[in-house]
Formats: C-alpha cells, structure tokens, sequence
C-alpha cells in the first residue's frame, strides 16, 4: 500500500524533530566546543594543543624599571585597534597592568601585599581549559579551538554580555559606542570593531597562523612573558612550570587558566 | 473580542495617551540608544548588567506568579477564583511580553537577535530561557483568550485546552528556575552564587505576582464595577502572605551562611548593599526602603484586621511589591557585580535615557494588560443579567 500524504509529513516532521534533538544533545555533551572545518593552517603556522603563557613578575619589574615603558600593552593594543576610550567605566582592554591585591584579591594579605608593592601584574584573557564565558554564549560567537585558545566572533557577537558576568577574570570588554574614533591609529591588517559587541584578548591567533608568536611576548624587551605549549612536555613553558613557583588566578573556580605568574 | 476594547469611557481613553506618551517618551530613548549604542546608560566595563535586566528579571517572577490563581482553579477546582483566573494569565502576557522587551533593549546588537534562534546552544541556560519564555508567554495567551472566548459565546472551553492549561500550571515555575540558573551557576559571583537563588525567585514570585493582580482586582473593582468575590481576594492574601514570608525567611538563610561563616566574598556584596563599602552606598538607601516595606507588607498581610481591609490590604501588597522589585531587581544585579572581581567597587547609577526606555517598556506592558483586562470586563459585564423594573436596575 502506498504511503498516505499524512504519514508522510508524520514522519517527515518526527525525523526532523529527531534531528534536531540529536544535535542538541550532541552539542551539550561537547560543551560547545566547535571545530573549525574545511580549513587547513597553512604550513608555517604555528600548532599546539594547549597555548599558555608564563609570565614572570620580577622580571617584568626590572624590565619596567629600565623603562620598557609597557611595551607589551602598547604594541598589542596598537596590533588590534583597540580604542583607547578616556572613561574607565568604558574602557576597553586586552592587556594591562594592575596590582597584586587586585589580580589575587583572595591571597592578598597585608605580607604578601607589601612583599608585591611595586611589582606589576599583567592581566589578560586567561583561555581556560573550561571557559565559563563559552559555556553561556548564547550564540556560540565565543568558543574554544582544539589549540585551546578562547576565541571571539565579532560578528556573531549579539552583545548580550553574559559572558562578561560569567568571567571571573573581567577579561572582557564591551563597545558601549562605535570605537572607531578612539582608534588613534588604525592598523588595516586587523580588523576594527562596531559598537555594541564583546572583545577580548585572543592570544594572537593570526600571528600564530603566520608562523609568529603573540605580539606582547615579541615586544617585552625582559624577556619577562613566555608562550608555549603545555601539552608538550619539552616546551619551555612545561619546563619552566616544573621547576619554578607559578600561581593561577583563582584557580579555586576551576576554570583552569592558561596564563601562569612566577612568583619566586 | 478585541473590539470591545476600542470602546471605552473618557477616563479610559486617557488613560491609554497617557500610557502612549510614555511609551512614545520611551521610543525616542531607544531610537538614541539604537544610534549611539549602550553607552548612554549607567552600565560600565564592571557592572555590565544594570536596569534593564534588574526589571527582566523581577518580571519573569511577576508572570510566573499567576500560576498561584490559576492552580487552585484549574488543579483543585477552587471556585472562587473563577473570576480572577483570566487576570491571571492575562497578567502573565503582560509580564513576559515585558521580560523579552527588556532582553532585547539589552543587546548590543539587537539586529542579531535572531542569532539565538540560528546557532542554537544547549549548554547555555539563555537557549532555555528563551524556550521557556515563549513558551509560557504563547501559552497564558492561549489559555486566557481561549476561556474568555468560550465565555463570550456562551459555552464551557474546548476540552483540547485541558491538557494545555495543566501543561501551563507546569511550565511557570520553569521560566523562574531557569532564570535563576542563569545567575547562579557562575563561578566568581559571590551574591549570586547559591542554591537558594532559584527558590528565592519562585517565593519571591508567588507574592509579587499574586500582589499585582490582588491590587489590580481591586482596582477594577472600583473603577470599572468588577466584582472579584471577597473570598477569593482573602484566599489570594494569603498566598502573598505566606510566599512573602517565606521569600524574606530565605534571605535571611543567606545572611546566616554569609556572617556566620565568616567568609569574606560572600559578605561583601551584602554589606554594600545594605550599609556600604569602601566608602561606596551607592544603593543603601534603597535597600532599606525594601526592608522596611518588607515589615510594613508582612505586618499587614499577618493581622487579619489588616489584611481583611482592602485598604491596608491594597498597601501591603503594593509594599510587597516595591519590596520584591528593589530587591530582586536592582539589589540582585548591583549586588552581583559588586565587588568587581577584582574587588574593587565601581558605582552604578542608572542614566535619563536607560529610566526612559525602562519606562517605556512597563507602559508597555501596562498597555497589553489594559487591553486584555478591558476585554474581560467587557465579556463579563455583558453576561450579567441586568433587569429594569420600575426605573431600577436589578443585577444578578
């Protein structure tokens, strides 16, 4: 007997339904996590499965001391147009400088704060192992590469900043105006942001295709900021973590950053 | 029906251009909010979150509370409620219509919306709160016109709504779970952090709710001749009673865990909140006028006397109501975010603009409930039997 009209569109409806489904539950039981498909790195990138940085405060201080003058921040701000807004309550960061007590608020007790008095912190985006920011995008225009870093789709981006009050970091920043005018001078290789989307450090990812790594590692004349892959175990990042005392922010929330402070 | 809601008397012609202009006010804020982008508000880089989704928040539970009138008359059969149960659902439209107005003046990017629905993502609690949003708000609208409609024609509902009324009563303590597991499943914000969250919201909303439409009741009785039964407005004090009690009990757990452990993070947000931090009380004042309502609300609602007066009953519940507001909706949202986590204070303050667009949207909603009430009066007044006999009118 020929198939009836009516079970037809049935089943047509429950397969789609199903498929649905399936995808769903797909996607929660890989938390989000997304590949990127029909894309080869080209042959000079650079490859891992766990980028991270080490960042050495005490060598950062004497390199402040003879006057690097914070290149670091200067060139990585410069490298990705980020607008450099004159109201902190706008402000927009990838990179910058704050003190012990602000960075480890948990550990910061009036010995420790007086031994880091004038040492400074780098802060950035830590690309956690388990980003909380990636498990609440809506959109998914914030989501983790197999090479661990924590990306952003600009253009994906709704701006609904749920990821900003799920990180613990405050990492993230919002364009709460057009930042094209605070853009002092526009570097045409990246590209600039329209208003009203998230950005953040993305541990230069477009260098890393090109071979290169992360601007601010390349610009720090202390030597004081190191990259590397921690999956590798003969990495110098490995290698310094094993013999060195290096402490994570907030490590308590599990959210397993990827950017580690040397603090001996 | 909805013709019955383009005739009405003066006062509720003017009545709608008043809520109009607001909404009109509104719509200039948000045309400049559109064009100069979410900077025209008090939000900052550490308070990213602010009035919009405070206000989101609180009425997610104003529209989960309808379910406390429609329950008992769906679920027990509790007659009294007969007349009341419309107010309820329509109340939810209302509400939730607000809630997705007040996500999506929210956005950065609100051209993008729609990104939601493309790039489905499970593992985001906002995917199911959008589900369970407008899944709730296309079921009050079913529901409430559906019933009303039957009673228009003079018939009992269809009994293809049965299922979906139960289906209804089921899903609305949903949309308030879900709202809270947006807050408290995030690592580093102290105040938002416990388990308590979600039930807290659903307390807090099985009084709110059930205050509006208690005053609402009341209102349309005075102004419109709308009779809602004395036992049914003392059976629905008493609901706003006891969830009041029982919203105000759990925060007071939270306070217990907080100083009694000792533990400094999760005293934090609550000393700025109610006596200051560094140097910053930005919202002290506010949160004592939400205690203080607090008291004042339980009081009356506790002393028959009181809650048996509509008068004082109608004070107490608009106390409950402001009470719930100021603390689910502003004290929520300044309170996670303060301290930044880099326990640093930085204030916000609501801007001109951001307070016009809030108040465009609860004009808006205020205008949807309008509507629908007007109908429900309409439909109802024109079921009554109404006799003249020798000049006087007898009604039934």
């Amino acid at each position: 007997m020929a198939i009836k009209r009516r079970d037809f569109l049935k089943l047509t409806g429950l397969t789609l339904l199903g498929t649905a489904a399936s995808a769903a539950v797909g996607d929660l039981l890989t938390r989000g996590e997304v590949k990127a498909q029909e894309y080869t790195s080209p042959p000079e990138a650079l490859k891992g499965k766990r980028w991270a940085m080490v960042i050495d405060v005490k060598k950062c201080k004497e390199g402040q001391k003879k006057g690097c003058g914070k290149k670091c921040i200067e060139v990585c701000h410069y490298l990705h147009n980020v607008p450099s807004i004159p109201d902190k309550k706008k402000e927009i960061k990838w990179i910058w400088e704050d003190k012990f007590e602000h960075a480890f608020p948990e550990q910061a007790d009036e010995y420790l704060k007086e031994v880091f008095k004038d040492v400074p912190f780098l802060l950035l985006c830590n690309q956690c192992d388990d980003p909380p920011c990636v498990r609440v995008c809506p959109t998914q225009a914030t989501f983790k590469r197999e090479d661990g870093i924590v990306m952003m789709d600009f253009h994906r981006c709704i701006g609904c900043r749920f990821c900003m009050a799920a990180c613990p970091f405050g990492a993230r920043s919002f364009n709460w105006f057009d930042p094209r005018p605070y853009v002092k001078k526009v570097n045409p290789e990246y590209p600039t942001r329209m208003k009203g989307v998230v950005e953040k450090c993305m541990f230069c990812y477009e260098r890393l295709a090109q071979g290169k790594i992360p601007a601010c590692v390349e610009a720090c004349p202390a030597n004081a900021l190191i990259f590397g892959d921690l999956a590798d175990e003969n990495s110098e990042v490995s290698k310094i973590l094993k013999e060195r005392i290096a402490i994570r922010r907030k490590a308590e929330l599990g959210t397993h950053p990827s950017v580690f402070y040397l603090i001996d | 029906m909805l013709e019955k809601a383009l005739k009405g008397s003066k006062k509720y012609w003017l009545w709608v251009l008043f809520l109009l202009s607001i909404i009109f006010i509104g719509f200039l804020c948000y045309l400049y909010q559109f064009k100069v982008g979410l900077g025209i508000t008090g939000m900052s880089r550490d308070v990213s979150w602010g009035f919009y989704i405070a206000n989101f928040t609180f009425l997610v539970g104003v529209a989960a509370g309808a379910v406390m009138i429609v329950l008992p008359y769906y679920w027990h059969n509790y007659k009294e409620y007969g007349k009341i149960t419309v107010l309820g659902e329509f109340l939810a439209v209302a509400a939730v219509t607000m809630c997705i107005l007040f996500v999506f003046v929210d956005l950065g990017q609100p051209m993008r919306v729609f990104n939601v629905v493309r790039f489905p993502t499970p593992n985001s609690i906002m995917f199911y709160d959008v589900i369970v949003l407008s899944g709730y708000l296309l079921l009050n609208l079913i529901c409430g016109w559906t019933v009303l409609h039957s009673e228009y024609k003079g018939t009992k509902y269809p009994s293809w709504l049965k299922p979906i009324i139960y289906l209804a009563i089921v899903w609305a303590p949903s949309i308030h779970i879900v709202t809270a597991f947006l807050y408290q499943g995030l690592p580093g914000r102290h105040f938002w952090l416990t388990a308590v969250m979600a039930p807290r919201f659903l307390a807090s909303a099985f009084s709110a709710g059930p205050a509006l439409v208690l005053v609402a009741a009341l209102l349309l009785k005075k102004v419109a001749n709308f009779d809602p039964g004395k036992k049914a407005i003392d059976s629905l004090a008493k609901t706003v009673a006891y969830a009041f009690i029982i919203n105000v009990l759990l925060f007071i757990f939270e306070l217990f865990t907080a100083f009694y452990s000792g533990i400094h993070s999760h005293q934090a947000p609550i000393k700025y909140l109610f006596v200051g931090l560094e140097g910053h009380a930005e919202w002290v004042p506010f949160m004592w006028v939400a205690t203080i309502l607090a008291i004042i609300g339980i009081l009356l609602l506790v002393i028959p006397y009181t809650r048996k007066n509509e008068t004082t009953l109608v004070l107490a519940c608009i106390a409950v109501f402001i009470s719930c507001w100021i603390d689910k909706g502003i004290g929520l949202i300044t309170g996670g975010y303060t301290p930044t986590p880099f326990e640093t204070i930085t204030p916000y303050k609501p801007t001109l603009p951001e307070i016009g667009i809030t108040l465009g949207v609860w004009a808006i909603g205020f205008l949807i409930m309008t509507i629908l009430y007007k109908i429900v009066l309409e439909v109802k007044s024109s079921k009554e039997l109404v006799v003249k006999y020798e000049g006087v009118l007898y009604k039934k």
